[in-house]
């Protein structure tokens, strides 16, 4: 992949930057030029905003990867999840910092700024957003993970950790 | 807009042809398809060839003249278009030449889908295939199209209580029926223990859940139905043909354990035929992971949503069941020569229709349905067959 192919989705990637509509109020991820889901969709043309997404969500779908896709080879197994965030929008990434056998469906989870895979020793490097357990798990403290990327939600663990 | 039916029908065997070129199995099936419709070559009013991703994986676009070229027709200088919709290729090229004979543009034409995978290794087809899924939004972040599915069966699982032991019985079905098929790519029969104890790919699907990266062509000659007797001694009447898609990436679906494009494909096409999924006797489907024929199933109308599982593995799908589904062993066994899957179904249902389905042969059809997905259903086509009376 170009450089500029990786580089110019970095406010996604890195930060997690959707896309509101000002007509229904749907929140979508990636942004999106027009509205899908709304009735005004004509009229959504150029009435969609910037929305930054906080990064919290839950476990909608899980599954532990074998055979993996190109890059992520020194990653095997490795756990891929749907999912959804408080806002709406649901998200394919990875979820880390636990054993997969922790992972379940409605598992709460926090986005986390990470090494998605590099491209050879002379290649790019890219980044992007993967997610960390937000919850209580047997192998692994609470608390915002290090590296979170998005707005705070201001959740009680946010709080405490300050 | 004319009735349309399929006159001729051809096809290679799928499998690792290592000793075969693009070219060549892109020809033969078509040559095949020409002679068994008893026309002649100077009837022909153009081409339409279904295929993936010839560039990513032969180094080779511009197919659509290739294929004419080396049939012998290029001094015929005929329109050859190549149609790509992911693993959906061959049905959509199928949809676009029976669009051109129904409209009265052209009196006979031949559709063929081809896929040339084992040119790469392994892991650089599958690569290459999951390009029919999102690249940035979700191979980007460690998807695979199995991965991809395999969230769908997981949900599937935790919403409707569907087991690992019915996802299992789609890949013995599949290889039960292979076992029977001349031109099938795996033609070895496995066990429920095989297929749960097997390696896995993306949990919960092993690597018997998954279909295999396949060579092969078929193809298929249509013309109008009211010249059709001339051409054929059983023609096929398609009675329906209907595209639908959805959004690319499994994470933007209304909901995920359903395919919108499929339930809306299926709804098009009984509404074309007014016809509905009871009249049916004999279908080919998706099922390019287990997971996937179970959604097909409950999306195209033969089971309730969530029932999938329970009905399968009641019989309801098996030959001498209310529906017979994949008796060519699908792709599971047939294989997956992606661009040629959807031209494959037509094949064996036509064959299915005139009698001509010798050990897999399902008792006096007269309804057919074949239903086709592209990466993980951002389009389904599915097209109605009738014996023609």
């Amino acid at each position: 992949m170009s450089i500029a192919r990786f580089w110019r989705e970095t406010p996604r990637r890195y930060n997690l930057g959707g896309s509101k509509c000002t007509m229904c109020g749907t929140v979508y991820f990636p942004p999106r030029a027009v509205c899908p889901t709304c009735a005004h969709h004509r009229e959504s043309i150029g009435k969609m905003e910037p929305f930054q997404l906080s990064g919290d969500g839950e476990v909608f779908s899980y599954t532990t990867v074998h055979e993996p896709a190109e890059g992520f080879e020194m990653q095997v197994p490795y756990v891929l999840a749907l999912v959804r965030t408080v806002e709406g929008p649901v998200l394919t990434g990875q979820v880390v910092d636990l054993a997969p056998e922790d992972v379940r469906i409605g598992l709460k989870v926090r986005a986390t700024f990470r090494k998605l895979r590099e491209e050879g020793k002379a290649g790019v490097i890219h980044y992007g957003y993967k997610f960390a357990p937000a919850e209580d798990l047997p192998n692994r403290p609470p608390g915002r993970p290090r590296g979170a990327v998005g707005a705070p939600a201001g959740s009680e663990s946010d709080r405490a950790a300050a | 807009m004319r009735d349309v039916a399929v006159l001729g029908v051809g096809m290679t065997k799928f499998g690792e042809l290592w000793d075969r070129s693009f070219r060549e199995i892109g020809i033969e099936a078509g040559l095949q398809a020409l002679v068994d419709a008893k026309l002649s070559s100077g009837d022909l009013g153009a081409l339409y060839l279904g295929n993936m991703a010839s560039g990513s994986l032969i180094d080779q676009e511009h197919i659509g003249p290739l294929i004419l070229d080396y049939a012998g027709l290029g001094a015929r200088h005929l329109p050859a278009v190549r149609v790509e919709g992911g693993g959906a290729s061959g049905s959509l090229a199928l949809h676009q030449g029976y669009l051109a004979v129904a409209s009265g543009l052209y009196d006979f034409v031949v559709v063929g889908g081809a896929e040339k995978l084992t040119d790469v290794p392994d892991a650089t087809g599958n690569q290459i295939t999951s390009s029919a899924a999102d690249h940035e939004w979700e191979v980007v972040f460690g998807g695979t199209l199995p991965a991809l599915w395999a969230m769908i069966a997981r949900r599937h699982m935790h919403q409707y209580g569907t087991t690992r032991e019915q996802l299992a019985r789609v890949a013995v079905h599949a290889h039960e029926m292979g076992s029977k098929n001349p031109n099938a790519h795996y033609r070895n029969k496995v066990t429920l223990e095989q297929v749960i104890g097997a390696g896995p790919v993306a949990e919960p699907l092993g690597v018997f859940d998954c279909a295999p990266l396949s060579d092969g062509a078929a193809a298929v000659v249509l013309g109008p139905m009211e010249l059709a007797h001339k051409y054929s001694e059983r023609p096929v009447r398609i009675a329906a043909s209907a595209v639908a898609c959805d959004t690319m990436a499994v994470q933007h679906r209304r909901d995920v354990t359903t395919l919108d494009s499929t339930v809306l494909a299926a709804r098009r096409a009984f509404e074309q035929a007014k016809r509905a999924p009871a009249d049916v006797q004999v279908a080919e489907i998706n099922d390019a992971y287990t997971i996937s024929a179970l959604l097909a199933l409950e999306d195209l109308g033969f089971s309730e949503k969530g029932h999938a599982g329970p009905d399968f593995e009641a019989g309801r799908f098996a030959r001498g069941g209310e529906v017979a589904v994949n008796m060519s062993g699908g792709l599971k066994a047939q294989g997956r020569p992606f661009g040629a899957v959807g031209v494959a179904q037509v094949v064996e249902l036509v064959r299915q229709l005139r009698g001509e389905a010798k050990d897999r042969q399902v008792a006096n059809p007269t309804l057919a349905l074949a239903h086709d997905v592209g990466g993980t259903g951002a389009t389904s086509v599915v097209t109605l067959l009738e014996r023609a009376s």
